[in-house]
C-alpha cells in the first residue's frame, strides 16, 4: 500500500518520482526534501511523518529513497520493498549513483511499473525479472509466443524465481559465508557487547529444476541427528553454533525446516542471498585493541595501541586498519608504528594505520605523540574508541557448512558431479575498543 | 568587507570558502573544515611568529567557520594580538572576531578591554570608532562597567570628530538600552542637550536618539531639549531641499532627522514658551502644507519619507490634544489617505485617526468620515485594514450616530471575516448598550447580533443582555415579547434560546396575556428547540420550565409530563438528570408559597463593568487600549463606563434613593418640585408612604434614615438598592432605577444597601422579604456587628409580640475594610401597624463602639393586596363602610404637578388596585384593595379626587378598621 516512491539526489533533487495512489500529491515531494533532506537537524528516524504522511526512507551513499503512504502501513514490509529494490536496482546496472540512476531512468520507471503494482509489492525476483525486462529493448521482438507465455507461466507459478529448462555443461555453485564482527570492549579488555551478522550468499550454475539441501553446525540440527548416535554429538558437539535468529531466501521451504530442521530448496539461477542470521555467543574475535594513552600536561599527548591477532598462524588478515581518534585541538603529530603504514588526518581527526597483511598469533604496535593547543575552553576531551578495519578468511561466528547436496532426478547427474566450492569471510562491522 | 576585496585580499581566504562552497555534501565540508582547523591550529601553535597579514587570515577563517556554525574554541589569543595592529584592517578584523565571538566572562575580557581603552584615548578618529562599534556590538555589562563613565566624556568633548561623537551617542544608547544603570547621569547630560545645535546632521540624529531614549527616564534633566529640537525642526522643515546636501533623502531634507525630533517632542507636553510653541506650531502646519503640495518626484521612497513625517507630525498633533485648529487639519489630512490608492496609507490612516477620535476637538472631524470608514470596512481587501476600520467606527461612535454604525457594523458582520467576527460582535454588544437610548432598540440589536453571528457571541454578551433585562423592568415585557417573535423562526442560534429561555422564563408572565403567547404556547416553543440544543442549555431550559410552573400554574401538567419522561429522569448527563428530578419533585411537592419562594423573579445584577468591555481589553491586549479608552472620549456623555446607562429621567434628578436613604444626607431643602416626582416614573421602592426626595422637608417619615442624632464622624452611612419587581401585580412600588447608587457623602465609612422585595413575594401576601447589605467603606475591620430589629411600639426587643414577626439571619461579627455583608429579613406582618420597625446597628470601630438606628422601610401599604372589582362591586362596599370612623379624608394642596400618569403610577405604586370606570368622572381615581395581615384582613378603598384650578387634591379611604384608614390617608396624602 506505497502510495509513491521517490529517489533524490543528495541535493534534494528529485530524480525519479513515481505516484501510485491519488491520495500522494506532488507536493508530498517537496515535503520530504523540506523536512528531511534539507532539515535544519539531521533527521535521524527511518520513519518521519509529515502532515499525516509517512515517509520510509533509506541512503544508499548519496542516493536517498523514500517511499510515501498515508495509509498505515506495515513498515517492516516497506523497508524490506526498499531492500529489495537497491538490490534490483544494483542487479541491473551496479552500484546506485546519481548517475547511473540519471543513465537508466527508463529502466527504473520500467521495474517500479513491475515490482509495484498500485503500492503493492509484486515478484521482485531478479532472475525472474531478468527474462521480461532487459536493458536491450530489441531482444524482446525476437520473443517468440511460446517464450513470453513460458515467461507468464514461470512469473507466474509456484516457482516463480526460476524457470524450466536451464542448462549447463559444468554443474557449478559456490557458496561463500560472508560474517561481520561488531564488537565494543572496555579498556581493560572486557567484551561489553559483541555479535555477528552473517549471511549465506549462494551463485549456482545448475541444470533443471535441481533441489538442494544444506546443513550447517547450528546447535539445534546437531544435537537432533546426535539423538541417533551419540558418539557423533559428543565429537561435534564442541563445534556446533547457537544462531539467534535466522531468515531465509522465499526458495527454502519454510515448512520443512519447522519440521525437520532442515533446509532444502530450489535455487534461483546465479546470485542470491540463501540465509542470514545472528549470533551473540562464543564469539571468536580477531583482534584484540591494548590502547594506552597518556596525558603530558595540557599541552601533550601520548598514545600507544598494541594490536593482537587471535587466529590460527596460518591464516592470514587482510586490510587492517586502525582509526585512533586525536582531540578536536591538536596541533601536530608524531607517529611511529612497527609495521604498515600510520598517519595523520586532519580532516578528520584521527591517526589511520594501516597494514596490509598479518598473520594469526602476531602482534604490533604504534606510539604516537599528539601536540595540543590549549584552548578556551574547559572541556575535556571526550575519548572517542578507537575503531578498526580486517578481513579475516573465516567466520568468526563458527559456522561451519557440513554439506550442500544437490538432486536433480529428471536429468542424469548427481550430487558428486557438481562442482562445489566454499569460501568463508570475516569482516569487521563496527569494531571499536574504548580507550 | 571592502578592504579584503581590495589590494591586500586574503587570497587564502577566498580559495577556502570557495573549497567550502563547491564540497557536494556536508561530510565534505566538514572534512574540509577540519582539515583548515587543524592547518591553524599548527599555525598557531608553531615556534616562528606569525606576522599581522596571517594572523589576520586565519582568525577570518576561524570566523567564517564560526558563521558557518562550527564551535570555535581557539584563536581568541590571536584576536586580540591584532586589536594592538596599527593596521586598520588588521584592527578591525580582531574587533570584528572580537564582538562576535568572545563572549563576557571569557578570560582575555581584561586584555581586550585594555585594547579598547588604549583605541580610545588614541587621537585616531578611525580607532576610536572601531572601539565604540565594539562596545556598542558586544553590549554587555561588563563592557558597560567598564566604559560607561568615558564615552559621555567623548561624547561631549570638545575636540572629538564628528563621526566619533556620532558613534559615542549611540554606543551610549546601546549601553543605556542594556543597563540603565550602568550610564551615570551627570554634568554632560546638559551638554549632551546642545549637540541638538551642532552642525553636523548624523551628530544630531544620533543625539536625538540618545536624548529620546534618556528623557524617558528622567524628562526634567531634558527639559530644555524641547526649545532646541523645535528650533532644529523648524530649521529643516522650512528649508529648501537643496539645502541639506547630504541629508535630503529624495527631495525630503532629512526625514529621519524630523521624525525623531518629532518623537523627541512627544515625550514632553507642549512647550510653555509662546515663542517656542508659536514656532512650533508653525512647523507642524508647514509639514501639514507641504503634505497638500505636489510630489516632487514619482518615486516611492520620496512620499514615502514624506509620509513618514506626516504622520510622526499627527501624532504629536494628537499628543498635544491643545490644538483644535491643527487636530482638525490632521483629521482633514487622515480623510484624504482614508482614499489612497497605497493600502498600508489607508491602514496607517485609520490607525491615527481612531487615536484623533477619542480627542475631544477632533472627535467632530472624524465623524464627518463616517461614510468612508463605513466603506472602507466594506471594500478594503486587507483583513487588517478593515479591522482597523472597525477600531476607528468604534472610536468615532457616539450617541449621535451610534444607531448608524451599530446597524452598518452588524450588517457587515453578515460578510465578516471570521478572524474579526468576535471582536466586531463585542464592538457591537458595547456600543449597543453603551449608546442604547432606548432599551427595546438595545434589545433590538443584539438579538439582531445573535441571530447573525451566533457562533461569535461569545457568553459575556448574551449574559449582557439578560443582566440589563433583568434590571431594566421598563425594557422586560419588549423583551419577552421580541425573544418570543425570534424563537418562531424555523432555525434559530442556541445563543438565542439560551436568552429565549432565560428572559421567558423570568418575564414570560408579561407577554401571557397575549393568546398568541400564550404560556402553553411559549413553553411548547421553548420545547420544540430542545433536542437540539447543547447540554448547557437544556439545562437552563429545565430552569425556564420551573419556573414556568411558578409563573403560569396551568402548564404545570404538560411540564411534569416532560420532566417525569425517561429522557430527562434518566438522562446520561448527571447535570441535567439532577434538575429533571429535582424540579419534577420540587414541583409536586412544594406548595405553591414555597415554589413561590423559591423560584422567585431573579434579583437585579449588581453594577459593575460591562464584562463584555473586560473582555474587549483582554483581547485587545494591553498596548492596544487607546482606542478603547473612553474615559476622555465623548464629553457629551457623562457615564464613564457604567455599562448601564442612566435614563434620563435619572439624569435629571440627582438619585433619589440616595438623597433620600444616605444617611446624614439632609434631604435638598429645595428640590424643585418640578425635578422631582413629576415626569419620573422612578418612585423608589421604599417609599411607600414616605416622602419623594422632594419631599424632604416633609420630614415625617424618612425611612432608613437615622433617628438619632449621628456622632459626629460616625463611620456608618447608608445606602439603598430598591429592587424592581412591578411586573408583580401585587407590587407595592412602580420601578425604581436599579444598581447600587453610592451616597454622596465622601467621608462615609459604611453604608448599608438593601434591597426590598416586599411582595414580590408571591402568597401569602401577609409575608415579605428585605436584603439589607452592609457595606463597609473605610479600610478598618468592624468589630462586634450586630444589626437587630426592634419594633418600637414595644420596649422589649422580643419582636414576636409586636405586629411584624421578623426573622433575621445572622451576620458574621467582623466585617473587612471594603466588605460588603448581606442580611436577609423575613417579615411577616401579624396584625396591621402604624410606626414601621426600627433597625438598629452596632459596631466597634477602631475600637469605638458605634451605634446606629434606622427606620426600616416596611409600612402597612406593603402588605397591600390590590383587588380588581366592577363599578357595582365598588360602589356596594363604598356604602357598606359608611361608618365615620371608617372613613378619612384629606384636603390637600398638590406638591407635585399634577399629572395623571404619575399618579396613576404613584396609586399602583401605593399597593391598591386602580380601578377604571368607576367614578362618574374620569379625572378621579379609584382604587381598592384589602391589607393582608396573619391576624385579619383589612378591605380598604380609596378615591382621589384632584382639582386642577385650585391645585388640590382630595383624598377619601375607607376601611373596616379606624386606624388602618387615618395611616393610609396619611401616608398616601404625602405622595401628592
Amino acid at each position: 500500500m506505497i502510495g509513491g516512491l521517490f529517489i533524490y539526489n543528495h541535493k534534494g533533487e528529485v530524480l525519479i518520482s513515481r505516484v501510485y495512489r491519488d491520495d500522494i500529491g506532488r507536493n508530498a515531494v517537496d515535503a520530504f526534501r523540506v523536512n528531511v533532506i534539507h532539515a535544519r537537524q539531521q533527521v535521524r528516524s527511518p520513519v518521519t511523518n509529515i502532515a499525516r504522511t509517512s515517509f520510509f526512507h533509506v541512503k544508499r551513499s548519496n542516493i536517498w529513497l523514500a517511499a510515501v503512504t498515508k495509509q498505515n502501513v506495515n513498515a517492516a514490509m516497506v523497508f524490506e520493498f526498499l531492500y529489495k529494490m537497491c538490490d534490483v536496482m544494483a542487479a541491473y546496472f551496479g552500484k546506485i549513483s546519481e548517475e547511473n540512476i540519471k543513465n537508466n531512468f527508463v529502466l527504473i520507471y520500467e521495474l517500479l511499473d513491475e515490482i509495484l503494482d498500485f503500492g503493492y509489492p509484486q515478484n521482485s525476483e531478479t532472475g525472474a525479472l531478468k527474462t521480461f525486462i532487459t536493458q536491450q529493448g530489441i531482444k524482446s521482438q525476437h520473443q517468440t509466443k511460446e517464450e513470453q507465455s513460458q515467461i507468464t507461466s514461470q512469473v507466474t507459478g509456484q516457482i516463480g524465481w526460476r524457470r524450466e529448462g536451464i542448462k549447463y555443461r559444468r554443474n557449478e555453485l559456490f557458496l561463500d559465508v560472508l560474517e561481520s564482527v561488531n564488537l565494543l570492549m572496555s579498556p581493560q579488555g572486557q567484551v561489553l557487547s559483541a555479535h555477528v551478522s552473517g549471511r549465506v550468499v549462494m551463485k549456482s550454475y545448475l541444470s533443471g529444476m535441481p533441489e538442494c539441501k544444506f546443513g550447517m553446525n547450528d546447535k539445534i540440527v546437531i544435537e537432533k541427528q546426535g539423538k541417533g548416535t551419540a558418539d557423533e554429538t559428543s565429537k561435534s558437539g564442541k563445534q556446533s553454533i547457537a544462531i539467534d535468529d535466522c531468515t531465509f531466501h522465499q526458495c527454502v521451504r519454510l515448512s520443512k525446516f519447522d519440521s525437520e530442521c532442515s533446509i532444502s530448496f530450489i535455487p534461483p539461477d546465479g546470485e542470491f542471498e540463501l540465509m542470514r542470521y545472528r549470533t551473540t555467543k562464543d564469539i571468536i574475535l580477531p583482534f584484540r585493541v591494548i590502547p594506552l594513552v597518556r596525558e603530558v600536561g595540557r599541552t601533550k599527548l601520548e598514545v600507544k595501541v598494541v594490536i593482537k591477532s587471535n587466529f590460527k598462524p596460518s591464516l592470514l588478515a587482510q586490510k587492517i586498519e586502525v582509526r585512533i581518534p586525536t582531540p578536536l585541538n591538536t596541533s601536530g603529530v608524531q607517529v611511529i608504528c612497527m609495521k604498515g603504514k600510520a598517519k595523520y588526518k586532519a580532516s578528520e581527526n584521527a591517526i589511520v594505520w594501516k597494514i596490509k597483511r598479518m598473520a594469526g598469533m602476531k602482534e604490533s604496535q604504534i606510539s604516537a605523540e599528539i601536540e595540543l593547543l590549549p584552548t578556551n575552553d574547559k572541556k575535556k576531551w571526550a575519548r572517542p574508541p578507537i575503531s578498526m578495519n580486517f578481513e579475516v578468511p573465516f567466520a568468526p561466528s563458527g559456522l561451519k557448512v557440513r554439506y550442500l547436496k544437490v538432486f536433480e532426478p529428471k536429468l542424469n547427474y548427481s550430487d558428486h558431479d557438481v562442482i562445489k566450492w566454499v569460501r568463508y569471510i570475516g569482516r569487521s562491522g563496527i569494531y571499536e575498543t574504548r580507550c | 568587507m571592502p578592504a579584503v576585496s581590495k589590494g591586500d585580499g586574503m587570497r587564502g581566504l577566498a580559495v577556502f570558502i570557495s573549497d567550502i562552497r563547491n564540497c557536494k555534501s556536508k561530510e565534505a565540508e566538514i572534512k574540509r573544515i577540519n582539515k583548515e582547523l587543524a592547518n591553524i591550529r599548527s599555525k598557531f601553535k608553531g615556534d616562528k611568529a606569525l606576522d599581522g597579514y596571517s594572523k589576520k587570515k586565519y582568525v577570518c577563517k576561524l570566523l567564517f567557520i564560526f558563521l558557518l556554525g562550527h564551535d570555535i574554541d581557539f584563536g581568541h589569543m590571536e584576536a586580540v594580538n591584532l586589536l594592538s595592529s596599527n593596521k586598520y584592517t588588521e584592527k578591525q578584523i580582531g574587533y570584528l572576531f572580537i564582538s562576535v565571538l568572545v563572549n563576557s566572562n571569557s578570560e582575555l575580557i581584561r586584555l581586550i578591554n585594555n585594547a579598547i581603552k588604549n583605541d580610545l584615548a588614541s587621537r585616531n578618529p578611525t580607532f576610536m570608532c572601531l572601539a565604540l562599534h565594539c562596545i556598542a556590538n558586544v553590549g554587555s555589562r561588563e563592557m558597560g562597567e567598564a566604559f560607561a563613565a568615558d564615552i559621555p566624556r567623548i561624547l561631549v568633548a570638545g575636540d572629538s570628530m564628528d563621526s566619533v561623537k556620532q558613534s559615542a551617542a549611540l554606543c551610549l544608547l546601546r549601553l543605556y538600552k542594556a543597563s540603565p544603570d550602568l550610564v551615570p547621569m551627570g554634568e554632560w547630560t546638559a551638554r549632551v542637550v546642545h549637540l541638538l545645535n551642532d552642525q553636523h546632521m548624523g551628530v544630531v540624529t544620533a543625539a536625538v536618539s540618545l536624548i529620546t531614549c534618556l528623557c524617558k527616564k528622567n524628562p526634567d534633566d531634558f527639559k530644555t531639549c524641547v526649545s532646541l529640537a523645535v528650533s532644529r525642526l523648524s530649521r529643516i522643515v522650512s528649508s529648501a531641499s537643496t539645502d541639506l546636501q547630504d541629508y535630503t533623502y529624495y527631495f525630503v531634507p532629512a526625514p529621519w532627522l524630523s521624525v525623531k525630533l518629532l518623537r523627541l517632542l512627544q515625550c514632553y507636553p507642549p512647550p510653555e514658551d509662546a515663542a517656542v510653541k508659536g514656532r512650533l506650531v508653525e512647523c507642524l502646519e508647514t509639514v501639514l502644507n507641504k503634505a497638500q503640495e505636489p510630489p516632487k518626484s514619482k518615486k516611492v521612497q520620496h512620499s514615502n519619507a514624506k509620509n513618514a513625517i506626516l504622520f510622526e507630525t499627527i501624532s504629536l498633533i494628537i499628543h498635544y490634544d491643545s490644538e483644535p485648529n491643527l487636530l482638525v487639519r490632521a483629521c482633514n489630512q487622515l480623510g484624504q489617505f482614508l482614499q489612497h490608492r497605497e493600502t498600508n496609507l489607508r491602514y496607517l490612516a485609520l490607525e491615527s485617526m481612531c487615536t484623533l477620535a477619542s480627542s475631544e476637538f477632533s472627535h467632530e472631524a472624524v465623524k464627518t468620515h463616517i461614510d468612508t470608514v463605513i466603506n472602507a470596512l466594506k471594500t478594503e481587501r486587507d483583513v487588517s485594514v478593515r479591522q482597523r476600520a472597525a477600531d476607528l467606527l468604534y472610536a468615532m461612535c457616539d450617541r449621535s450616530n451610534a444607531k448608524q454604525i451599530v446597524s452598518e457594523m452588524l450588517r457587515y458582520l453578515e460578510t465578516a471575516d471570521y478572524a474579526i467576527r468576535e471582536e466586531i460582535v463585542l464592538k457591537v454588544a458595547i456600543l449597543a448598550e453603551k449608546y442604547a437610548v432606548d432599551y427595546s432598540w438595545y434589545v433590538d440589536t443584539i438579538l439582531n447580533l445573535i441571530r447573525i453571528a451566533g457562533d461569535y457571541v461569545s457568553e459575556e454578551v448574551w449574559y449582557r443582555v439578560l443582566q440589563i433585562v433583568t434590571n431594566r423592568d421598563d425594557v422586560q415585557g419588549y423583551a419577552a415579547k421580541t425573544v418570543f417573535e425570534a424563537l418562531q423562526a424555523p432555525a434559530c442560534h442556541e445563543n438565542m434560546v439560551k436568552v429565549g429561555g432565560y428572559i421567558l422564563g423570568e418575564f414570560g408572565n408579561l407577554i401571557a396575556g397575549d393568546p398568541r403567547s400564550s404560556p402553553p404556547v411559549q413553553f411548547s416553543l421553548l420545547h420544540s428547540k430542545f433536542h437540539l440544543c447543547s447540554v448547557a442549555t437544556r439545562a437552563l431550559l429545565l430552569s425556564t420550565y420551573i419556573k414556568f410552573i411558578n409563573l403560569f400554574p396551568e402548564t404545570k401538567a404538560t411540564i411534569q409530563g416532560v420532566l417525569r419522561a425517561g429522557s430527562q429522569l434518566r438522562n446520561a448527563d448527571v447535570e441535567l438528570q439532577q434538575r429533571a428530578v429535582e424540579y419534577l419533585t420540587l414541583s409536586s411537592v412544594a406548595s405553591t408559597d414555597v415554589l413561590a419562594t423559591v423560584l422567585e423573579e431573579m434579583p437585579p445584577f449588581p453594577e459593575r463593568e460591562s464584562s463584555i468591555l473586560a473582555k474587549l481589553k483582554r483581547k485587545k491586549g494591553p498596548g492596544a487600549g487607546s482606542a478603547l479608552d473612553d474615559g476622555r472620549r465623548d464629553p457629551s456623555s457623562n457615564d464613564i463606563n457604567g455599562g448601564m446607562e442612566p435614563t434620563p429621567s435619572t439624569v435629571s434628578t440627582p438619585s433619589p434613593s440616595a438623597d433620600l436613604l444616605g444617611l446624614r444626607a439632609a434631604p435638598p431643602p429645595a428640590a424643585p418640585p418640578a425635578s422631582a416626582g413629576a415626569g419620573n416614573l422612578l418612585v423608589d421602592v421604599f417609599d411607600g408612604p414616605a416622602a419623594q426626595p422632594s419631599l424632604g422637608p416633609t420630614p415625617e417619615e424618612a425611612f432608613l434614615s437615622e433617628l438619632e442624632p449621628p456622632a459626629p464622624e460616625s463611620p456608618m452611612a447608608l445606602l439603598a438598592d430598591p429592587a424592581p419587581a412591578a411586573e408583580h401585580p401585587r407590587h407595592l412600588a412602580p420601578p425604581a432605577p436599579s444598581g447600587l447608587s453610592e451616597s454622596s457623602q465622601s467621608s462615609d465609612r459604611t453604608w448599608v444597601g438593601q434591597r426590598d422585595s416586599d411582595g414580590a413575594l408571591p402568597p401569602p401576601p401577609t409575608a415579605g422579604r428585605m436584603y439589607l447589605f452592609y457595606g463597609n467603606k473605610t479600610s478598618v475591620q468592624f468589630q462586634n456587628f450586630s444589626p437587630t430589629v426592634v419594633h418600637p411600639g414595644d420596649l422589649q426587643t422580643h419582636i414576636l409580640s409586636g405586629p411584624l414577626a421578623v426573622q433575621t439571619k445572622r451576620v458574621a461579627a467582623q466585617v473587612d475594610g471594603g466588605a460588603q455583608v448581606q442580611q436577609v429579613l423575613n417579615i411577616e406582618c401579624l396584625r396591621d401597624f402604624l410606626t414601621p420597625p426600627l433597625l438598629s446597628v452596632r459596631f466597634r470601630y477602631g475600637g469605638a463602639p458605634q451605634a446606629l438606628t434606622l427606620k426600616l422601610p416596611v409600612t402597612i401599604n406593603k402588605f397591600f393586596q390590590p383587588t380588581e372589582m366592577a363599578a357595582q362591586d365598588f360602589f356596594q362596599r363604598w356604602k357598606q363602610l359608611s361608618l365615620p370612623q371608617q372613613e378619612a379624608q384629606k384636603i390637600f394642596k398638590a406638591n407635585h404637578p399634577m399629572d395623571a400618569e404619575v399618579t396613576k403610577a404613584k396609586l399602583l405604586g401605593f399597593g391598591s388596585a386602580l380601578l377604571d370606570n368607576v367614578d362618574p368622572n374620569p379625572e378621579n381615581f379609584v382604587g381598592a384593595g384589602i391589607i393582608q395581615t396573619k391576624a385579619l384582613q383589612v378591605g380598604c378603598l380609596l378615591r382621589l379626587e384632584p382639582n386642577a384650578q385650585a391645585q388640590m387634591y382630595r383624598l377619601t379611604l375607607r376601611t373596616s378598621k379606624e386606624p388602618v384608614s387615618r395611616h393610609l390617608c396619611e401616608l398616601l396624602a404625602q405622595q401628592f
